[in-house]
């Protein structure tokens, strides 16, 4: 193996550079006619104090709404749904507040439903990864693999409950970077 | 007896800790509950497959595609350099995006308030990427040092900021290249993040008189090491 380059902060000034109009890198990951139940993810990135963190970064990638990815590792590659771009990102600008527009993903290899979350700032000198689940997927999650190798008592902090019905199905994932309800975050 | 793929995973030695005190942004939001090894499953092993058709014709010339009556101020130069695995694999059509201060030091992002001048002529970033053989090239303005206020008197090197894509989700990269010789780098908190100096040093770009082009720019090599190489294993 070789060395690997070390990750660095993304620093406060990323904006211009990462966060553009049009694709690939917006926070809405359908376009007009994707497959499955769109929703919305929302939530906001909070330092150990509690403070709203507005200088970071998310991204999202999940699979479509029948479990598949347009990549090559996934033997249905020639199904994943042509409408569906899988990764999507947002700045936090507003009171650290992020919002994505998705669908709600299928299963994979028999998973629950769940959407993998990075988190990029200043501060944070190599990424935080992590995972959200559904809430309203209460059978799912008590099945699945990668959930139960997670303390029982800090479960709750990766899964995301339905807020909201009335118009899109909401989502509400705040993600703690430290202290008190600090999100599991998992090997980058 | 069953065949599985897995990653290479993060090699922690040559990474730095959430926690690094010497950076103070780093205090509150370095999470502090130990991390929970993520297997790797197909959310894992795939990620977004970029090509051609999502860079733009001038995103890799940063000294051209934010040209409004001029060309930028400052050192025209060329960076190049390849892609690989961890694994020594080139990883073709990797996406790479680039941004940086001007050549004196300031970004154009709203919250800088550096006392130093905007350049109308650029913004500072760029994508590329990379080709078959995991090599990519780009065109830009050699960024100024500038002040930040981590610590007294406290300067960042130079250095232009690396956001990378390679073949799956799990190679996921954020970094920074510097320039060699620049005198910033033994008093930063954030270069000095790294304990390991084989991997700090993979940072710093060389100097590569084969890529300068007479009478034009200055040449610079920066390399770039993923994690994620394939692996396969019998269980």
């Amino acid at each position: 193996m070789i060395t690997q380059t070390p990750s660095q902060t993304v620093g406060p000034f990323f904006y211009d550079g990462l966060i553009r109009p049009g694709k690939p890198f917006i926070p809405t990951l359908v376009r007009d006619g994707a497959q499955g139940q769109r929703i919305l993810i929302v939530g906001t990135v909070l330092d150990g104090d509690g403070v709203p963190v507005p200088d970071a970064m998310l991204e999202i990638w999940q699979a479509d709404a029948n479990g598949y990815h347009n990549h090559p590792a996934d033997p249905n590659c020639a199904k994943a749904d042509p409408n569906f771009s899988g990764l999507g990102r947002c700045d936090t600008v507003n009171e650290g507040r992020f919002e994505f527009q998705t669908v709600k993903p299928g299963r994979v290899e028999g998973q629950a439903p769940h959407v993998n979350v990075r988190v990029f700032s200043r501060g944070m000198l190599i990424h935080a990864n992590t995972r959200m689940y559904f809430g309203d997927e209460a059978a799912a999650n008590a099945d699945d693999a990668v959930l139960s190798l997670v303390p029982l008592e800090r479960r709750d902090t990766l899964i995301a409950p339905l807020v909201t019905t009335n118009g899109l199905p909401t989502y509400r994932f705040n993600l703690v970077l430290q202290g008190q309800g600090e999100t599991v975050f998992f090997t980058p | 007896m069953t065949i599985k793929q897995l990653l290479s995973r993060i090699n922690w030695k040559g990474q730095p800790k959430y926690l690094h005190p010497a950076y103070t942004s780093t205090v509150k939001r370095a999470p502090q509950q130990p991390l929970i090894p993520l297997p790797h499953t197909l959310s894992e092993l795939t990620g977004p497959v970029y090509g051609t058709g999502d860079i733009g014709p001038l995103d890799h010339d940063l000294s051209r595609n934010a040209v409004r009556n001029g060309q930028p101020i400052g050192e025209r130069i060329i960076v190049t350099g390849r892609v690989l695995d961890d694994s020594g694999r080139a990883v073709p059509n990797a996406l790479l995006e680039v941004w940086q201060a001007n050549a004196c030091g300031r970004y154009i992002h709203k919250v800088d308030q550096h006392d130093a001048p905007l350049d109308p002529n650029f913004t500072g970033a760029g994508r590329v990427l990379t080709n078959a053989n995991g090599e990519y090239q780009f065109i830009t303005i050699k960024p100024g040092a500038y002040p930040w206020r981590n610590h007294s008197n406290a300067w960042r090197p130079q250095h232009i900021h690396f956001s990378v894509f390679g073949a799956n989700i799990m190679s996921r990269l954020v970094t920074q290249m510097y320039f060699p010789g620049d005198p910033l780098l033994a008093l930063d908190p954030i270069y000095n993040s790294i304990a390991d100096t084989e991997a700090r040093e993979r940072m710093i770009s060389s100097y590569a008189h084969d890529v300068t082009q007479p009478e034009w720019a200055l040449g610079y090599r920066f390399d770039i090491v993923l994690c994620g190489s394939k692996m396969t294993v019998f269980e």
